[in-house]
């Protein structure tokens, strides 16, 4: 069946206006957040019902046609790069809260509900939904069940996969499967705990089932600076000893502050080398105890100046430079590349130095903000795409940074997903056969792989045969902007 | 010779599980040992076993020929205190994962319980609440497949969306995927302080704590035929934190009408309340009993899930907090199917499920240890692709697999 049938197909089993096969139309939504891979889909399908995605995806499992499922579209690692010849499966209107159930501390929401949404929908009640990355207020639940999202205070409360207790998917081959449920520990298979991370490879998941976390009696926040990285790296490490948890810790460098300064005035202290965000959260009791223990590390570690917020708009003032650092980045330079290695915690000081040699053997300049206390870095390598070569150094850089969190026992992501991305740095990280292995749940749901083909793994392999050589990978189409 | 004439000796009278008798034991002392015995038992019925304390779980294997034994794989292979996890391997007895210095591996199971088998059985219990069960506890794992091809997933660092999940995967499998031969924990620091404060007060009053904001590690219940309930719940954090929480938490529970709060002092027991640094003799504890069910249900359903267990006469401990309860009673020679009827169904009716945890010998084969399962078509792909010849614990696991 060619597209035009296909198109035909899906315009009989769904509803015209939500088949999507004009190129104009089409171009919307050709990237996701990682907007240097651009590819057009063929036809794009906007779901507004399990049944709608039902019918796209067995349409699509009957004329083997590939799919690619999308929510809000903010991931960062191209996990949702629509398939030149595939349908784009957009749940984002899928955006009902059908259960709100503070006493069983759970919710059901559909995939295209805003994260921040369910928090907002809980807190009347005096829960919150935990996971937090710094897109929440417009990232979708579905895409944080693909990317398996953290955020900053994940370090505390774990990150999608520990919040999520059921979900309703549907398979590659259309069929809709309950995994796990409201209740703990549904017998079998943990196909659910599979599925969170997946990134759109195993199924669209159309139903959510969310833990909601009671909200803390108190939350203390403080800004800590310091001349330098080491001194700020001293200082987590010297709270972490104590048998402190903090909600998050979160560090920036010189270079990330001044970017956040020059685009949203957060007001850091000037002269900072680096700054700590720490924030505590529980019951009032525990939360002074420890608050004083922090800000006592702090001051041992030399912090030349320590804030604490007196009420939610200061708080609110001190996460406003961390959360736009990213975005801030753009007004000291004009591209940049994230990325989102991890390092065990205690390597840090000698990770960044490393980072530091690299980047200036490169004549390239990195912004280094993370997740201070599990170790997730996103250093920021910025370059000028009008200069020539200046976009290979910085990829250069970006791969050796992976390597670097590589040799040191990390990951190559801690929270952005591998997608399509990251693909070819995964053999660094796991032997031929741990990929294969990851390629067995992937042919139990998945034979014909069809769901979000080209992303993860990085040769594509067959299943029931060994797999392909590398130089029988699928071309992808790229437009636009230079690809690293 | 093959790994498997070199590491396999003939089966003693132990080498049994579920009355089937194996016809060999092997204790391979490595990942990679254990490698070549799997890969030269082909065609070989195989059930892994660790301490052995939940090896009666589930139905008899189908066939039985060889038990590999994890006892030699034992050992903390790395304890890296400033990062928060340890490797260890799979045979470790989970004891001394309990006593790390400074730090603990927060996940409650018997002190002869394996690491391996704690994650194969997802094994969890009361401070599941706070820090949850195996699957969120674990970072990395090693395999060694059916094929005898040795895997990872995973790693060493707890933030880390590389790959599938497979650890989430191999946790709560029963060996039906492979055998575990090394886990990456994280763990947690080991608290300045702790409290129990114990009450006589009906699982229902469970909530109130819950919907406080005192941040409980664990809320037990407890309940059995012709007693008072009672509740049960762990505090921990700084010496001060802990002692202003445990008073808020006994005023919670004091007034209950089971009797004015004893709150504040330890081990001073009021009439019905008592704050102590040691929990209840019942705390974590299976129920006593020859039939033991593990019930799962919403957290709002915990008192209808208890009520219904103690009505067909059983004890009743775990979690009102995370919605996990064990119920154990004897059958004295009168068959349990009615009872486990009753409670599956209460747990069914509370969103959840109904486990048989164990059962007589020979009232076992009659009971459907698992109950029913959502998405067994998709399990039974995933354990085709892991495991085709179906070698590795056949018929022990949800739906025959």
């Amino acid at each position: 069946m060619g597209i035009d049938a296909l198109a035909a197909r899906l315009r009989a089993a769904i509803s015209a206006d939500q088949v999507l096969t004009d190129r104009q139309q089409l171009r919307t939504y050709e990237c996701d957040g990682l907007a240097h891979y651009k590819v057009i889909p063929a036809i794009v399908v906007l779901a507004r019902s399990e049944n709608d995605v039902v019918a796209a995806v067995k349409a699509c499992a009957d004329t083997r046609t590939p799919f690619v499922a999308r929510g809000s579209g903010t991931g960062l690692s191209g996990g949702a790069l629509p398939h030149a010849d595939g349908v784009l499966i957009v749940t984002s209107q899928l955006r009902g809260i059908v259960a709100m159930r503070p006493e069983d501390e759970r919710a059901v929401v559909q995939p295209g509900v805003i994260n921040l949404q369910v928090t907002k929908a809980a807190t009347p009640h005096g829960y919150y939904y935990a996971p937090d990355p710094s897109s929440q207020q417009i990232c979708s639940i579905g895409g944080n069940v693909a990317e398996n999202s953290g955020g900053a205070h994940c370090l505390k409360y774990g990150f999608t996969t520990n919040h999520v207790t059921g979900l309703r998917v549907v398979t590659p081959d259309g069929a809709v499967v309950p995994l796990g449920g409201a209740a703990p520990d549904t017998p079998g298979y943990d196909l659910l705990g599979a599925f969170v991370g997946s990134e759109g490879t195993l199924g669209i998941a159309t139903e959510v089932t969310v833990k909601l976390t009671r909200l803390p009696e108190t939350v203390r926040t403080l800004l800590a600076a310091f001349a330098s990285t080491d001194q700020a790296g001293a200082a987590t490490s010297a709270i972490i000893a104590a048998g402190v948890v903090p909600a998050a810790i979160e560090m920036m460098d010189a270079l990330s502050i001044e970017a956040a300064e020059s685009a949203v005035h957060c007001g850091y202290p000037a002269g900072a080398g680096a700054v700590l965000v720490v924030e505590l959260d529980g019951p009032a009791a525990e939360v002074e105890a420890q608050f004083a223990e922090v800000t006592r590390h702090c001051e041992e570690a030399a912090a030349f100046e320590i804030r604490v917020a007196a009420d939610d708009t200061e708080r609110q003032l001190i996460w406003r430079g961390r959360k736009s650092a990213f975005a801030a980045v753009g007004r000291i330079s004009p591209d940049y590349i994230v990325q989102d290695g991890v390092i065990p915690r205690t390597a840090l000081p000698e990770v960044l130095r490393r980072i530091n040699e690299v980047a200036a053997e490169h004549g390239v300049r990195v912004a280094n903000v993370f997740h201070a206390g599990d170790g997730n870095l996103h250093p920021l390598v910025l370059f000028d795409d009008g200069v020539p070569g200046e976009a290979e150094r910085a990829e250069a850089v970006s791969g050796a940074i992976l390597d670097l969190c590589i040799e040191h026992g990390g990951s190559i992501t801690g929270e952005h997903g591998v997608g399509v991305d990251k693909a070819r740095y995964m053999p660094r990280m796991f032997s031929d056969v741990d990929l294969e292995t990851m390629h067995l749940v992937r042919c139990a749901f998945d034979p014909d792989n069809l769901a979000n083909p080209g992303k993860v793994f990085p040769t594509p392999r067959l299943c029931g045969e060994r797999p392909a050589r590398r130089s029988d990978q699928a071309q992808i189409t790229f437009e636009g902007a230079e690809v690293f | 010779m093959s790994a498997l004439d070199d590491l396999a000796i003939k089966a003693g009278d132990d080498d049994v599980v579920g009355s089937v008798p194996a016809r060999l034991v092997a204790a391979p002392a490595s990942a990679e040992e254990a490698a070549a015995l799997i890969a030269a038992s082909s065609g070989l019925n195989v059930v892994i076993r660790g301490g052995g304390t939940k090896i009666q779980q589930g139905p008899p294997p189908r066939d039985l020929d060889l038990i590999i034994d994890t006892r030699r794989l034992t050992g903390v292979v790395e304890h890296a205190a400033g990062d928060l996890i340890t490797v260890v391997r799979a045979g470790t007895p989970m004891a001394e994962l309990h006593a790390l210095p400074g730090q603990q591996l927060a996940l409650d199971a018997p002190p002869a319980a394996t690491a391996g088998g704690t994650v194969a059985a997802n094994a969890s219990g009361p401070r599941r609440l706070r820090y949850g069960t195996a699957r969120d506890l674990l970072i990395g794992i090693t395999v060694v497949r059916p094929d005898g091809k040795i895997t990872h997933a995973g790693g060493k660092v707890v933030k880390n969306v590389a790959g599938y999940d497979l650890g989430k995967l191999y946790t709560g499998s029963f060996g039906t995927l492979g055998l575990i031969t090394e886990c990456v924990f994280r763990l947690h620091p080991a608290p300045a302080a702790i409290a129990f404060v114990r009450a006589n007060a009906p699982s229902i009053h469970a909530a109130r704590v819950l919907a406080a904001q005192v941040a409980p590690s664990a809320v037990e219940v407890h309940a059995a035929p012709g007693t008072d309930p009672e509740i049960a719940v762990l505090l921990e954090g700084t010496a001060t934190g802990v002692r202003e929480r445990a008073a808020v938490v006994a005023r919670l529970l004091g007034s209950s009408g089971a009797g004015s709060s004893g709150a504040g002092s330890s081990g001073a027991g009021g009439s019905g309340v008592d704050v102590s640094d040691e929990p209840p003799p019942w705390w974590g504890v299976t129920p006593p009993g020859d039939v033991t069910v593990k019930l799962t249900g919403l957290l709002s359903q915990v008192p209808a899930m208890v009520a219904t267990a103690v009505g067909a006469g059983a004890t009743v401990t775990g979690s009102a907090g995370a919605g996990v309860l064990y119920a154990g009673f004897s059958t004295d020679g009168i068959e349990p199917h009615g009872r486990v009827e009753l409670m599956r169904a209460a747990a069914i009716r509370a969103g959840g499920h109904a486990v048989i945890q164990s059962a007589p010998e020979g009232v076992r084969d009659t009971l459907d240890m698992w109950g029913p399962v959502p998405g067994l078509a998709l399990m039974r792909r995933v354990k085709d692709q892991f495991d085709p010849e179906h070698r590795f614990a056949p018929g022990r696991f949800v739906g025959g697999i």
